[in-house]
């Protein structure tokens, strides 16, 4: 249900939308307008899905790659580092990333990725150093006990039992990346927020809540389909 | 079988195993027993290298355990501790299979195996293998521990304090099955405990480890009859030593054979502990005394309070 319905929502919205001049011209009898045709919502949830997509994967496994590191005795001492860059980067608001990224990268898509990307590696980070060490250490002592080796130990003991976290964190990344999104239409990359920046530059509230259902659409979606993974994959005593 | 050649460990500056030498039979039930920070625990996991030692050697059959490919070392040697460490992603069944999986057993022989040994250790009743941990009592957990340290046959098998968080009953009921299943499968066990009592009761020979050193090794009498030191002494409870030999003892050992008495038997592999409790309960001062169903003698209680020759 909790995937299903925003689903609904959002394909109803992007089909029904484009419809529903006659709706928004009555609410907003002042715009000439009613209706954003500059690019089909289509393919702006198209875009946009690919944009949030592309970052995640990435986060996911920088985030990833970062966690597992420094949990592991070589890189143990790099740890307490680690945590504070995740928890500290986390206090920075999204939109100041990608002021900065802009300057280095120009207008587009690309800084809108990099934005993206940096932002949502930090509380998939994050939540893998927090759940790779909150396995037991029993467990860990058991399968060094019986011979696991350290790629099997991180496979079969540490992930399974921290993925409940670290899902959550992706599901965090993956919302964050939905809304951060739309503020790169900004800066020109192509997302459900044209409609929004569009409509608030040139006055046109019909734009504005265009854009705003369907990124709130989206982003219902997308955390119903992450919250199911992350039940799913819940330690069965937890 | 296992063999300890002037092994030393050292933490944090104070050594934790000072020169040591020790020799474990093959199929032995050894207990090593000894305060915290004897030392024991710190010894047991020398023997599957989760500890490092400094000085000296550690052999199994000979062979320095140092020479081995560590995971093929551990993966032929049990191992169960305190805290369980099952793994609560997966079921009882699949915790149990762990090692016949990383040896890469076929699922036929492992879902055989596994079957067996929910027989072994009363894990039977309907159900078990699909349970996840955290829905078994402390006990039942523990019962897991042991089966999946003993998977996959090892020829030797490392407890450490595998019982020491359980109740006085479940603990005895444990010991029980451990130590049937240890003479069945003449596997070598090195057991671990802080708990004379459990020592005595479990070990054909005990080891009392302090600061390090070996204070004496032998079997439960011998500690009893005669302590290596006062300290020795000291631990094996002085005077209160006579009442822990009772638990020690079999009936057998005192039997009269052909003689008969009134009561409730007792049998003849009872403890004189569990004699002198039949006694006390039942208000007599001798009791038959029966095996394998049939009355052969009778005990008296002058024979557990005298000394034995």
């Amino acid at each position: 249900m909790r995937i299903l319905i925003p689903l609904a929502v959002l394909v109803a919205l992007v089909v029904g939308l484009p419809q529903a001049a006659s709706v928004f011209h009555a609410w907003f009898p002042a715009v000439s307008h009613p209706v954003y045709v500059r690019t089909s919502f289509v393919m702006l949830t198209a875009a946009h899905v690919m944009l949030v997509a592309v970052a995640t994967t990435l986060a996911v496994v920088i985030g990833l790659a970062l966690g597992v590191f420094a949990t592991r005795p070589a890189g143990r001492s790099l740890l307490p580092t680690v945590r504070a860059v995740a928890v500290v980067g986390q206090t920075f608001p999204p939109v100041a990333v990608l002021a900065i990224a802009v300057p280095l990268l120009g207008f587009g898509a690309a800084p809108t990725l990099l934005a993206l990307v940096l932002y949502g590696v930090l509380p998939v980070l994050g939540q893998t150093i927090a759940g790779l060490d909150n396995v037991p250490a029993a467990s860990l002592d058991a399968a060094d006990g019986m011979g696991f080796g350290r790629w099997r130990r991180l496979l079969d003991v540490e992930l399974p039992q921290a993925a409940g976290p670290i899902v959550a964190g992706v599901r965090l990344s993956a919302i964050v990346s939905v809304g951060t999104a739309t503020i790169g239409s900004a800066v020109g990359a192509t997302t459900l927020g044209s409609p929004i920046v569009e409509g608030l530059v040139g006055n046109n509230m019909a734009y504005v809540v265009q854009g705003a259902l369907l990124v709130g659409a989206l982003a219902l979606t997308v955390d119903g389909l992450l919250a199911t993974l992350e039940r799913r994959l819940k330690l069965p005593a937890a | 079988m296992i063999e300890f050649d002037h092994v030393s460990k050292v933490f944090g500056g104070s050594k934790v195993i000072d020169d040591l030498s020790l020799r474990i039979g093959e199929g032995e039930l050894f207990v090593l027993v000894g305060p915290s920070g004897s030392g024991k625990s710190t010894l047991l996991r020398t023997i599957n290298r989760l500890v490092p030692v400094d000085a000296g050697a550690v052999r199994i059959a000979g062979e320095d355990v140092v020479t081995r490919d560590i995971e093929a070392l551990r993966r032929g040697i049990g191992y169960a501790i305190q805290s369980v460490g099952l793994f609560p992603h997966r079921t009882v069944a699949q915790n149990i299979a762990t090692v016949p999986r990383l040896l890469g057993w076929n699922a036929e022989e492992t879902r055989v195996r596994v079957e067996e040994l929910l027989g072994l250790l009363r894990l039977d009743e309907p159900g078990m293998a699909d349970r996840y941990p955290h829905t078994l009592s402390g006990g039942q957990q523990q019962r897991v521990g042991v089966a999946r340290a003993l998977a996959a046959r090892p020829a030797i098998v490392l407890m450490d304090e595998p019982f020491g968080a359980l109740d006085p009953l479940t603990r005895e009921s444990l010991q029980h099955s451990l130590k049937t299943i240890q003479r069945d499968s003449g596997t070598t066990i090195v057991f671990v405990t802080h708990d004379m009592d459990e020592a005595f009761r479990l070990g054909d020979r005990v080891a009392l480890l302090l600061d390090g050193k070996v204070a004496q090794v032998g079997t439960p009498l011998a500690f009893l009859h005669a302590p290596a030191s006062p300290r020795v002494r000291e631990f094996v409870g002085g005077e209160r030593g006579r009442l822990r030999e009772l638990a020690v003892r079999l009936v057998r050992d005192v039997v009269r054979l052909g003689e008969t008495s009134s009561g409730h038997a007792v049998d003849i592999d009872a403890s004189l502990q569990d004699a002198l409790a039949a006694m006390l309960a039942q208000g007599h001062d001798a009791l038959p005394v029966c095996e394998d169903g049939r009355v052969v003698g009778a005990v008296r209680l002058g024979d557990l309070v005298a000394r034995p020759s």
